[in-house]
C-alpha cells in the first residue's frame, strides 16, 4: 500500500547513460584526444620506443597508486609513500652491501615497510590520530632514516646479480618485465576490489565508518589493513626501482606522494572515502604521464610541467565536484 | 478579514527537470495564527518553504506580502521582509556562545572593529526573557538539542520577523520539551507573528495549531480550521485515499505464546544502565519507551554488543549467548536497526543491493570470498519486493530514494540475515504516513511469523499503536511494564518520568 509518491529524481538510466557518466569514460576520451593531437604534433610520439618509455615511466609508480587508491577508498591517506619507497631501496641495498643475498635483503626491506604501515595503522586506529598527521611524520622520519643510513649518497650496487636486475631491466619477448609485474598487480587488485568480500568491506568502511561498524564490520581492522597494504606496496615498488637502477637512492621519490594521490583522485577516488576504482586510478596515472611525455616532446620547460599537472588535478576535481552536486 | 493576511501565495509552480515539485499551489497565512503544513515527504512542503525563503525561485505564480506583490530573490531578501526560517537541521556554531550565534548576522554587518560581547549577551538575555532561561554566555556545544532548537528560534526572532517557519522542530525533542515549545509558539502568535508549522505528527497539529493546509504530490489539496475536522480527515487528504487503520491489529489472544525468544537478566554496563531484566515472547511486539537520555537505546545496543562493556545474561530462544562483538550478535540472529539512518544505518552513496548485503556478505559470496553479483542483486530484489520498495534500479545509490524507501532498504538489510530477533530504534523516523503504516504492518507480519520484534520509539502514539507490551525505561532501569489496555500515554509518561499522575497534571 505504497502511496503514489513522486517518482525518484532519476530519468531513465540506460546502460549507455551510465557508461557516459562514468569517470573512466571521460578519462579515456581525454587520453585518446591527446593521443590524436600528439600524433600530429610530434612524429616521435606514436612510436614503440616512446610508448614503452612512457609506460616504463609510470609502471612502478602505478603499483604505489594501487595501494593509495585502496587506502583512499577506506577513508585514509598516506603522505609517506615516496619516503617509504626510498627506504625500501636503501634497506635492501644496505643489507646487500653487507653481504646478504639480494632476494633475502629485498624480503626484509618489504617486511620492514609493511611494519611501518602497521605502525601507522596502529597510531591511526588505536591512538586515534589522523592519517594525514601520522603519515606526515613517517614521511619525514623515513626520509631521515634513508639519509642517515647512506650518508646522503646513493649506494652503488654494481655487484647485483643479473637475475635480480632482470626484475627491473629484463624483458619477456618485447615487453619489459616491469610492465608485466605492473599489469599483474593492477589486474589482481582491481579484481579483488570489485569482487571480494574483504575489499567490499573497505568500501563500506570508507563510505560510512559508523554504518559499517553497525553492520558488524570491524572498521579499525579494515583501516589498519589498508594502511599496511599501502606501505607494503610502496616497499615492493622500491625493490623494483632498485633492480632497475642498480642503485639505492636515498632522495628518490621526493614528491611522489602528490603524484600518486593526484592520479588516484583524477581517477575518481574520493578523499572522503567510499569511492574509487583501480582502473580509474591507473587511467589517472596514464593521463598524467601522457601529459608529461607530450610536454617533453613539445619542448616545454620542465618547470611548466608541475604547473600544468597541478592545474589538471584542480580541473579534474572541480569537474567531479560539480557533477556530484548536479546529481544531488 | 483579508487585511489580516500577511502572506499569500497564488498559483506557484516549480519544476526540477522532469519532476514537478509544485503545481500551481495556493497558500494563505494570517497574522497571529499557527498554520500547520501537512503532507507526505515529497508533497512539496519544503519546496514551498524554500520558495518563501528565497532559496528557490518559482517558475511561475505570485507571492503577495502584506498586500504587495514581491519577488523574494534570496534568503537575505526574505529576512529583510521579516521571514524567519528555522530549519530542521540545527545550523549553529557549536564552539561559540549562544549570544554570538544569535547575533551572527548582526555581527556580520556591524561596522565596529571590536566585538562587544557584553552588549551581545545583554541583548540576548533580553530575547530569551520570553523564551527560556538559557544563559547566553554558554557555548552552544554545551546545550541540549532542545535548547539548541530554542537558540535557532531566538535567532529568527531577533530579525524582527513577522513570519516564522518551523520545519519539524519537535523531531528531536522530548514530549515535555515539545510542550514548552508549543507554549512559546502560542505566545509569539498572540503577539501577532504568523507561524508556519511543519510536522508529521497529527497530535501536535491538532493540539497546537489554528489551521492546517494539506499538500499532496506538489498540489494544494485543502485548508481547514483544525477544530472543524478530525485527524483522520487530514491523513486521508495527505495520502489521497482512506486509510482505515493507521496501525495493524495487535496480537490476538489466541496467538499468545509462552515461548520466550529473548531473555535478558541483570544486564549492566555500570554507566548508563544497570540491572535490566526483561523477556520477549514469541509473536508479540515489545515496545521500549523512555525519555531521551534514559538509556533505552544504550540497553539494546548493549545486548547486541554494539558499544560499551556489558555484563549480564542474555539468551536467545533458550540458548545462552556469549557475545564479544556485534558480529557475534549478527551470527546469532540478533540485529539492530539504528535510530540515525543517515548517520549509521545505511551507506547513502552506495548501491541499494550493496546496502542490503552488508550484514552478511558471505551469504552472497562463494566460500573463497568472491561476491556473486547475481546472488547479491537477487537478494536485494527479493527483499525489496517483500517490503514493497519503490526504486529505480538496484544499482542506484540509496540517496536517490525517499526517506521511507531508504528505511525499507535499512530494514531489508536486517532481514537479509533471516534474523531471529530485530531491535528497531525509531523505525519510522522521517518516514511519511503511508510508508509508516506499511512498515508497521511488516513488523506485525514478522512478529506473527515468529521473528522477535522490539521497537524503540519516542513517538508515544506509535508505541501504543504497535506494541503488545511496553517496557518503560527510566534512568537506566526498568521503570515498569504496561500491557494491553494499560498501554496509554498517561501510564507510560508516569512510569518514564517517575512522577505520579497527579503531579503530571499539575
Amino acid at each position: 500500500m505504497e502511496i503514489a509518491a513522486p517518482a525518484p529524481a532519476e530519468p531513465t538510466t540506460s546502460t549507455l547513460h551510465k557508461l557516459l557518466r562514468m569517470r573512466e569514460t571521460g578519462l579515456i576520451a581525454i587520453i585518446l584526444v591527446m593521443f590524436v593531437i600528439m600524433s600530429f604534433a610530434s612524429p616521435y610520439f606514436l612510436t614503440w620506443v616512446n610508448m614503452r618509455a612512457m609506460v616504463m615511466a609510470f609502471a612502478v609508480e602505478g603499483i604505489v597508486v594501487v595501494g593509495m587508491t585502496i587506502l583512499l577508498i577506506s577513508g585514509g591517506i598516506d603522505l609517506s609513500v615516496g619516503s617509504v619507497t626510498a627506504l625500501s631501496m636503501v634497506i635492501a641495498g644496505w643489507l646487500f652491501l653487507q653481504g646478504i643475498d639480494p632476494w633475502v635483503a629485498s624480503a626484509i626491506a618489504i617486511a620492514a615497510c609493511t611494519a611501518i604501515g602497521a605502525f601507522m595503522g596502529f597510531f591511526v586506529t588505536r591512538v586515534g590520530l589522523h592519517h594525514f598527521i601520522v603519515s606526515l611524520a613517517i614521511m619525514v622520519i623515513a626520509r631521515g632514516a634513508c639519509l642517515l643510513g647512506t650518508g646522503g649518497r646513493p649506494l652503488g650496487l654494481y655487484t647485483l646479480p643479473p637475475e635480480f636486475k632482470f626484475i627491473g631491466q629484463g624483458t619477456i619477448g618485447p615487453i619489459p618485465l616491469v610492465i608485466i609485474i605492473f599489469l599483474v598487480v593492477v589486474l589482481v587488485f582491481d579484481f579483488m576490489l570489485r569482487r571480494t568480500t574483504v575489499f567490499r568491506k573497505v568500501f563500506y568502511t570508507g563510505s560510512n565508518e559508523k554504518a559499517a561498524a553497525y553492520s558488524g564490520i570491524r572498521t579499525k581492522k579494515v583501516i589498519f589493513l589498508t594502511t599496511t597494504l599501502c606501505s607494503a606496496l610502496a616497499g615492493f615498488a622500491g625493490i623494483i626501482y632498485m633492480a632497475r637502477f642498480g642503485s639505492a637512492q636515498p632522495t628518490f621519490g621526493l614528491g611522489m606522494e602528490l603524484n600518486v594521490i593526484a592520479a588516484a583522485v583524477i581517477g575518481g577516488a574520493s578523499l572522503t572515502g567510499g569511492s574509487g576504482t583501480i582502473f580509474g586510478a591507473i587511467l589517472g596515472v596514464v593521463l598524467l604521464s601522457v601529459v608529461s611525455s607530450s610536454l617533453a616532446l613539445l619542448d616545454v620547460s620542465v618547470y611548466w610541467q608541475d604547473i600544468i599537472r597541478g592545474s589538471i588535478l584542480l580541473a579534474a576535481v572541480s569537474v567531479d565536484h560539480y557533477l556530484h552536486k548536479k546529481r544531488g | 478579514m483579508p487585511d489580516d493576511v500577511i502572506l499569500r501565495i497564488s498559483n506557484v509552480s516549480k519544476s526540477f527537470g522532469a519532476i514537478r515539485a509544485l503545481r500551481g499551489v495556493d497558500f494563505e497565512l494570517r497574522r497571529g495564527e499557527i498554520h500547520a503544513l501537512a503532507g507526505e515527504n515529497g508533497a512539496g512542503k519544503s519546496t514551498l518553504m524554500n520558495v518563501i525563503d528565497g532559496i528557490l525561485k518559482p517558475d511561475s505564480g505570485e507571492i503577495v506580502w502584506d498586500g504587495k506583490p514581491v519577488r523574494i530573490s534570496s534568503p537575505t531578501k526574505a529576512q529583510k521582509l521579516g521571514i524567519g526560517f528555522v530549519h530542521q537541521e540545527i545550523a549553529l556554531c557549536p564552539d561559540v556562545s549562544v549570544a554570538e550565534n544569535i547575533y551572527m548576522s548582526t555581527t556580520n554587518i556591524s561596522r565596529s572593529f571590536l566585538m562587544d560581547y557584553k552588549g551581545l549577551e545583554a541583548k540576548a538575555r533580553n530575547v530569551f526573557r520570553q523564551l527560556s532561561d538559557i544563559d547566553p554566555s554558554v557555548l552552544v556545544r554545551d546545550l541540549s538539542i532542545s535548547n539548541q532548537q530554542l537558540v535557532e528560534i531566538a535567532k529568527a526572532l531577533t530579525l524582527d520577523c513577522k513570519v516564522l517557519i518551523l520545519d519539524e522542530p519537535t523531531a528531536a525533542l522530548t514530549e515535555k520539551e515539545a510542550q514548552v515549545l508549543f507554549g512559546i509558539m502560542r505566545r509569539l502568535a498572540d503577539s501577532g507573528i504568523a507561524i508556519i508549522y511543519i510536522s508529521h505528527r497529527m497530535v501536535e497539529i491538532f493540539d497546537n495549531c489554528d489551521r492546517v493546509t494539506v499538500f499532496r504530490d506538489g498540489q494544494y489539496i485543502t485548508t481547514c480550521n483544525v477544530d472543524e475536522i478530525e485527524p483522520a480527515d487530514v491523513v486521508n487528504a495527505m495520502v489521497g485515499r482512506v486509510i482505515e487503520n493507521l496501525y495493524p491489529d495487535k496480537q490476538a489472544l489466541a496467538d499468545k505464546s509462552e515461548d520466550i525468544i529473548l531473555d535478558v537478566q541483570g544486564l549492566t554496563d555500570n554507566k548508563r544502565f544497570s540491572d535490566v531484566s526483561f523477556q520477549l515472547k514469541k509473536g508479540e511486539i515489545l515496545g521500549i519507551a523512555g525519555l531521551i537520555g534514559s538509556g533505552r537505546s544504550e540497553i539494546v545496543k548493549g545486548i547486541c554488543r554494539l558499544d560499551g562493556d556489558v555484563s549480564g545474561d542474555v539468551s536467545l530462544n533458550g540458548e545462552p549467548l556469549d557475545l564479544k562483538h556485534y558480529q557475534d550478535s549478527i551470527a546469532a540472529g540478533m540485529v539492530y536497526l539504528s535510530e540515525d539512518r543517515k548517520g549509521d544505518g545505511i551507506f547513502l552513496d552506495m548501491p541499494i543491493s550493496n546496502n542490503v548485503s552488508a550484514l552478511k556478505l558471505e551469504q552472497v559470496a562463494s566460500p573463497l570470498g568472491l561476491i556473486n553479483r547475481e546472488l547479491e542483486d537477487g537478494q536485494a530484489e527479493r527483499l525489496g519486493n517483500k517490503l514493497n520498495l519503490k526504486c529505480g534500479q538496484l544499482s542506484d545509490s540509496v540517496s536517490s530514494l525517499s526517506g521511507g524507501n531508504q528505511q525499507k532498504v535499512a530494514i531489508a538489510k536486517m532481514l537479509s540475515v533471516n534474523p531471529k530477533l530485530i531491535f528497531l530504534d525509531e523505525p519510522t523516523r522521517g518516514v511519511d504516513v503511508g510508508a509508516k503504516a506499511e512498515i508497521h504492518r511488516i513488523l506485525r507480519d514478522l512478529a506473527r511469523s515468529g521473528v522477535g520484534i522490539v521497537v524503540i520509539s519516542s513517538e508515544l502514539p506509535e508505541l501504543i499503536g504497535v506494541s503488545d507490551r511496553v517496557l518503560v525505561v527510566r534512568e537506566g532501569r526498568i521503570g515498569g511494564v504496561v500491557e494491553g489496555d494499560m498501554i496509554t500515554e498517561e501510564n507510560i509518561m508516569h512510569l518514564a518520568s517517575g512522577l505520579d499522575a497527579q503531579e503530571l497534571m499539575a
